[in-house]
């Protein structure tokens, strides 16, 4: 029975995405554009899933469409849908349960395997995501070394194959460190060191072989070599997670050594090679602006300036947060950004235009420009902090989403139970 | 009785060493008189008096007499002792000497609960005061030789295991038989935090060992009162017997003897420490309690920082801590603060020398270190009639040295001599040969020789016929010196000439031969006396070295070098959420005056007071957090037991956690740190105001009332533990309940047992009720004395809880995380609970996935009285940002959202008359905000406890400087040693553990 209520209520969220493509004129609100820029009052017109007009005059005569539902959005913010570039959403359900884990698969090299095949549309955690305006979301297998093939998908969707806005955008890889700890639990200095070592020759071992594969195709297949074929090509991206200093510039060297200019995820040391990153026009994922600083002695608010540090280093980068249903706070993560030297939309940029950008989609995303996907929001205030964030429509592709979730629905059941759902 | 027998005729046997022996000998009795005059030496008798030349009569292992005439009575061996020195010998009083190994088979993989252990001995087997380290000593466990190289004659050996470690032994470092060389059988009881060897799962965690020496003694005092009317146990009857001993108490951080000192005082007992060697980072709280210190001299090796990245991975702390550990013992001495000194924390015993005069040289004065060998550690252990100095009477224990042992890095010891028999230590160059000597006869290559170096360590050098120097191999024994060399390749290995000689007054003679292997005669005449070379930049090098940085408080980054204080003070125009009445009063001022607010109103002024602008600016009160685990050290569970009610997060802080400062710059200041939720009765809470810089005991919220930690649900019956993890009660939330149900009924009945005693007649009174800390905590409970905050997500158990407590007649204080609290409203409003909840966590396991972030404000609607909390070291930096959610999530007011982390926390915690809101007569703890604190752009500018200003953002940039320049001199400096040769370790970042809820650790074995 109460499996038969929660079917019911999931099916509701998802059938409102299969309504057709809107035509809409927002118009009278605060629109962020996405790219840095901001239009007070202005109009912005959807229609085939498509931004077909936007214009900052001050009324809607500019764009006329008789056949258009206007929204008067007068005092409101219109903001590009958010893009969350790095996450487990659909991979995860409950942390603790194995039951519903999905993003690690047995073995260290496993390029071949595709994250969207374990996407999970009916995750509880996805609505909830997207209430607070993430609408775009990588996901990401981890574990091992070479973790696999990321998709980027749209939050909502029948199934993996309607909800995947992009499919194998790349292949992460885990860097091998070459920081050295100690700890009771440590492994010994050496140790620690020939165990990297053995990694390096591994995964050079690796990336060589299916270099040469890629450039015959013996008859033989190798899975692992041939997923690998467009990382060559530069078709996929290499995504490389390395956060010491050092790791990032071996990550970005090896990279180099196949003609690969990679992605560095997490860079908790970015700050520290600027000028390395800045030489060779390395993009990175910054992860968790709400964390610990790595080392007792840094900056106490490092990790909450650091992608100012970026910003005015001149290197591209997004923000992301590690973890599944963690992907709810990614505007709040950029607004600290902002409180620690961003600009504030700048600040959004790195959630929305730059991620689409780093993600090789941002001829079609991340921004209200005219021609891009109509993948975007209102909410009532001030969409990068929490105080006054409140997401009130949502679109994507032209379609409009339901904003309610189970915990929404919760809130209103027990409001009710007490009487005091005014 | 019988053991001070046993004392005396140990004592006894000591006197007549070489006299009367029990057991049979093995040929012909070869008694020898052991009469020796050592003359013409310079002795120290003691630290502090010095005889310039002076002869040393001993017989029979004894001191006849020292004395500054001449004259020796016939039947002495006359040893002269022309420009040595003697002092008397060193006692090492923290060995393992003559004790075999400990094997540590780690942990098992199962839980064990209660000790294997064969015999009537304690339940657990970290306790082992039964041990006597003189029934298992033995001479053929360890070698002599390397303490008797260092110039002990006496050490104190003890097994380093467990927590009560037993008894100790002081033994000379002779070679005699075993039985021989006891001067005390027991000289001392041990005890350490750590439980070492044991398999056992229980203590898990330093406040775990805490718990359990508490219990011990009082159990011990049970034994005693009851003695034949309960149980027969060896352990706890040790701890009787021992209780005049001395107790040397091991600890592994300077904080530990604080915490040690606590239980000294519960008991009325006095510990000395062994310390840990970073003493210098608290000598103003140490004075205090005037502690007496064993310290080893392991000071850190220099580290790698060749390497930039590399080196940015060591902190501060480990930096200063290398620059600063060489002047521990000089810090305790200038703060006259006793020490004795330990060989123990050397990698080997033999660099202890070398520690010693760079302690010396790191200004211990000599006469301080050479009181820390002998005479503190003599009257330390009432061994001071025998050893400790040079009287009459006393034992033969002494060195003889080359020169000045703590000062003259080429001194060495000669012989050490123990119970009057010399054991030889650097023999060959008692005569000095070193000199230059001119070659008056033969044709060998060279025209002089000169022999320079260290008396242990000879080199020779000549001189070519073009006037340049020759390496000459050299060796010296007996006298006698062989050399080889060439002079036309200069290689001292493969010499054309090898040559022999003999010393006869200022001239080498002998023989040798050349190239073309014909035999000569050759003799030279000394010319030169040897001189000690003056390195030309030695003082400077020794000046550089000595310039060393100030202690910080804490000893860490963001420490200062003062310890901070509080101010008066006005905050002037602020906009300032008061959580009184009006909420919001704009352009007022605030007058702290002594740790208070004294004065809230427009245009205060107070001339003495200083001025803080705060136009544009918002004041509150400072975040409480209600749910924290930072602060504390080794282990924030004891989760080894369903219940753990007698251990004590109080016991276990860290004060010196960085996280203390980086919260303060989150504008919080007070936070109720937890035990973890790894059982259903977890420890006893601590509520600390963020006071940074303080020692563990000043963070205490004064007069705070005394909380405990109770767990339900997944964690508590070990659902996300592993296969392994299935044995311990409760495994379901049924057992949980039955988990308080019982633990209260004990109580109860605790309780009517005691109080039953207590009304018997003194005849009447026969065996006592047990001290049980466990159920005195649980009594509290019952009593209103102790309340609870309860780790809880679903409505059932959180249901099943206030059961529990209507049905033992006290309410639950506060249920903690609450999760599905929303769901359950109405019944926690009824029982009275409070709730302290996450603003939107959930779906991490899945007794969170009915979690909303509705919830604090449902909770608040309802009128619970509701606080967030932050469970997360990072989280709590930013509370202010997750009672804003409750805007978003649930449209709570302002006012509203921004009690949930002040004053609803203030009030849950009992201490709403303290802080909490802005009000005349609360502490001064307050925050000032650039912006609306609820905003994501909302940053503090200074948090303020008791009128002191903790965190200060201008000054925090200019500390940020401090750190990065004293790093960058440290680095430099550290350089600058390596240049010299100094050996150095590897730069590798320390893990430090960051504690949640449901962390499990074990760190306190060995």
């Amino acid at each position: 029975m109460k499996k038969s209520i929660l079917i019911f209520a999931l099916s509701i969220v998802n059938y409102a995405y299969a309504q057709q493509k809107e035509n809409i004129i927002f118009s009278g609100a605060t629109i962020h554009i996405g790219n840095g820029e901001l239009i007070e009052n202005g109009t912005i017109q959807i229609k085939n899933g498509i931004i077909v007009a936007i214009d900052n005059a001050q009324s809607t005569n500019a764009i006329i469409d008789p056949t258009a539902i206007v929204i008067n959005a007068k005092g409101k913010h219109i903001y590009p849908g958010l893009i969350a570039p790095y996450s487990r959403l659909g991979l995860e359900e409950v942390e603790a349960v194995r039951a519903t884990l999905d993003y690690r698969e047995v073995g260290e090299l496993n390029p071949n395997v595709r994250a969207l095949i374990s996407y999970n549309t009916d995750s509880k955690l996805i609505p909830t995501v997207r209430s607070n305006g993430v609408l775009t979301a990588m996901t990401v297998p981890e574990g091992g070394i070479v973790t696999g093939s990321s998709s980027l998908m749209k939050l909502a969707g029948w199934n993996w194959e309607d909800a995947v806005y992009k499919a194998d955008v790349g292949i992460h890889l885990n860097w091998p460190t070459m920081r050295i700890y100690s700890a009771s639990w440590a492994p010994s200095v050496e140790d620690q060191k020939s165990n990297t070592e053995k990694s390096y020759t591994e995964l050079r071992n690796l990336f060589n072989q299916a270099r040469a594969f890629n450039q015959t195709r013996p008859k033989v297949k190798n899975l692992k070599f041939a997923a690998m074929q467009d990382l060559f090509s530069g078709k996929k991206k290499l995504f490389i997670a390395a956060d010491y200093s050092k790791d990032i510039i071996a990550a970005v060297n090896f990279s180099k050594e196949f003609g690969i200019t990679p992605i560095i995820v997490g860079a908790r040391d970015a700050h520290l090679v600027l000028n390395f990153l800045k030489e060779n026009n390395i993009a990175i994922i910054l992860e968790n602006a709400h964390s610990l600083p790595s080392r007792e002695d840094d900056d106490i608010d490092l990790p909450y300036k650091k992608a100012s540090i970026l910003y005015n280093a001149g290197i591209p980068y997004c923000m992301a947060i590690n973890g599944s249903w963690q992907q709810r706070n990614l505007p709040f993560e950029a607004g600290t950004t902002a409180a620690y030297g961003v600009p504030r939309e700048m600040a959004l940029r790195s959630v929305t235009l730059s991620a689409a950008e780093i993600l090789g989609v941002a001829d079609n995303l991340g921004s209200l420009t005219k021609g891009k996907d109509a993948t975007l929001l209102i909410s009532t205030g001030d969409l990068l902090d929490m105080k006054s964030s409140s997401v009130e429509r949502a679109w994507i592709q032209g379609s409009e989403i339901k904003l309610k979730n189970s915990q929404n629905e919760l809130n209103e059941k027990y409001l009710k139970k007490y009487g005091i759902d005014q | 009785m019988k053991k001070t027998l046993l004392y005396c005729l140990f004592i006894l046997i000591g006197l007549r060493v070489t006299a009367q022996q029990t057991f049979p000998v093995n040929g012909v009795a070869d008694i020898k008189p052991n009469k020796f005059a050592l003359i013409d030496a310079c002795i120290y008798i003691d630290a502090h008096t010095r005889l310039a030349k002076a002869s040393l009569l001993i017989d029979g292992g004894k001191i006849v007499s020292i004395s500054e005439k001449a004259s020796i009575p016939a039947g002495y061996v006359v040893i002269n002792c022309l420009n040595k020195i003697i002092y008397p010998g060193f006692i090492d009083a923290y060995t393992s000497y003559g004790l075999s190994d400990t094997k540590n088979e780690g942990n098992a993989e199962d839980p064990i609960f209660i000790s294997n252990k064969d015999g009537a001995y304690h339940w657990n087997e970290a306790v082992r005061s039964e041990y006597n380290a003189i029934t298992n000593f033995s001479v053929k466990h360890s070698d002599p030789d390397v303490f008797r190289s260092q110039g002990f004659t006496v050490v104190n050996t003890l097994k380093k295991d467990g927590i009560f470690r037993g008894t100790s032994a002081l033994v000379s470092l002779g070679s005699e038989r075993d039985n021989l060389l006891i001067i005390s059988a027991n000289a001392a009881s041990a005890l350490s935090f750590r439980k070492g060897s044991s398999k056992q799962d229980y203590p898990s965690s330093l406040m775990g060992s805490i718990a359990l020496i508490r219990q011990s003694y009082y159990d011990a005092k049970w034994l005693k009162e009851n003695k034949g009317k309960v149980e027969f146990n060896q352990s706890l009857q040790a701890i009787n017997d021992q209780k005049s001993n001395i107790k040397i108490f091991e600890v592994t951080d300077v904080h530990d003897i604080f915490r040690a000192q606590k239980i000294a005082d519960e008991f009325n007992i006095n510990y000395i420490f062994k310390g840990a060697g970073n003493e210098y980072q608290r000598i103003p709280e140490l004075k205090k309690i005037n502690p007496i210190i064993i310290i080893g001299l392991n000071f850190p090796k220099i580290y790698d920082v060749e390497d930039y990245f590399d080196a940015g991975n060591i902190s501060l702390t480990e930096l200063k801590n290398w620059e600063l550990a060489p002047s521990n013992p000089a810090a305790l001495a200038q703060a006259n603060i006793k020490f004795l000194l330990s060989t123990s924390d050397l990698k080997k015993p033999s660099e202890f020398l070398n520690n010693l005069r760079k302690a010396v040289k790191y200004g211990l004065s000599e006469e301080s270190a050479l009181s820390a060998l002998t005479e503190t550690p003599a009257v330390v252990f009432g061994v001071n009639d025998q050893v400790g100095s040079l009287k009459k009477g006393m034992r033969a224990n002494f060195i003889i040295c080359s020169g000045n042992i703590f000062k003259e890095e080429s001194a060495t010891i000669l012989s050490t001599w123990i119970d009057g028999k010399s054991y030889a230590i650097n023999l060959a160059n008692e005569n000095d040969i070193r000199g230059t000597y001119q070659v008056t006869n033969g044709t060998i290559g060279t025209k002089e020789i000169t022999i320079k170096g260290k008396l242990t360590d000879l080199v020779a050098t000549g001189i070519k016929a073009d006037s340049t120097d020759l390496s000459i191999k050299l060796n010296y024994f007996e006298n006698q010196v062989s050399m080889i060399y060439d002079p036309s390749i200069d290689s001292a290995s493969i010499g054309k000439f090898r040559l022999n000689a003999s010393f006869v007054g200022n001239q080498m003679i002998g023989s040798g031969t050349g190239s073309d292997g014909k035999q000569f005669n050759w003799s030279a005449n000394k010319t030169k006396t040897f001189q000690e070379p003056i390195v030309a930049n030695e003082p400077i090098q020794k000046e550089k070295e000595l310039k060393l940085g100030p202690v910080y408080y804490p000893f860490t980054a963001y420490g200062t070098t003062n310890i901070l204080q509080a101010e008066k003070m006005i905050i002037k125009n602020a906009t300032i959420w008061t959580n009184e009445s009006p909420a919001v009063l704009t352009e007022t001022d605030v007058l702290i005056n002594n740790g208070k607010i004294v004065q809230i109103g427009k245009n205060i002024q107070a001339l003495d007071a200083k001025v803080i602008d705060a136009s544009g600016k918002y004041l509150t009160s400072g975040i409480i957090d209600e749910h924290s685990h930072i602060a504390i050290t080794r282990g924030v569970n004891e989760g080894t037991q369903s219940n753990t009610a007698e251990v004590r997060i109080g016991d276990a802080l860290d004060p010196d956690d960085i996280n203390i400062y980086r919260q303060l710059a989150g504008g919080v200041t007070t936070s109720q740190l937890l035990h973890g939720s790894a059982n259903p009765i977890g420890g006893q809470s601590a509520i600390i105001k963020l006071r940074w810089g303080k020692i563990a005991e000043e963070l205490k919220f004064e007069g705070a009332s005394p909380f405990i930690k109770f767990a339900l649900g997944e964690n508590v019956k070990q659902s996300n533990w592993g296969d392994r993890q299935q044995t311990r009660f409760p495994q379901t939330r049924m057992g949980v309940e039955q988990v308080y149900i019982d633990a209260f009924t004990r109580a109860k009945e605790y309780e009517s047992e005691k109080l039953n005693y207590a009304k018997l007649s003194a005849s009447a009174k026969t065996v006592s009720p047990r001290f049980d800390l466990e159920l005195e905590t649980m009594l509290e409970i019952l009593n209103k004395k102790r309340f609870i905050s309860c780790h809880s997500y679903v409505q059932s158990e959180i249901n099943m809880l206030m059961h529990v407590a209507d049905s033992f007649n006290f309410k639950v204080n506060t249920f903690t995380h609450i999760l599905e609290g929303y769901k359950v409203a109405d019944k926690m409003k009824a029982h009275g609970a409070n709730a302290s909840t996450f603003s939107d966590w959930w779906a991490y396991k899945f007794e969170v996935m009915d979690a909303i972030p509705y919830n604090a404000a449902i909770l608040t609607k309802v009128g619970v009285n509701t606080a967030i909390n932050s469970d997360d070291a990072e989280m709590a930096r930013r509370l202010n940002q997750e009672a804003a959610k409750a805007i978003k999530y649930g449209a709570l007011t302002e006012t509203e959202a921004w009690k949930l982390v002040t004053l609803n926390p203030a009030k849950m915690l009992h201490i709403d008359h303290r802080v909490g809101s802005i009000k005349v007569g609360k502490d001064a703890d307050v925050v000032l905000w650039n912006t609306n604190p609820l905003t994501i752009y909302a940053k503090p500018e200074k948090t303020i406890i008791d009128g002191v200003i903790y965190f200060d953002s201008e000054r925090d940039l200019e500390l940020r400087k401090q750190i990065a320049k004293e790093k960058e001199r440290l680095i430099q400096k550290m350089l600058d040693q390596k240049k010299l040769g100094m050996p150095s370790q590897k730069a590798t970042i320390k893990e430090k553990k960051l504690y949640h809820c449901d962390d499990m650790e074990n760190e306190m074995s060995n």
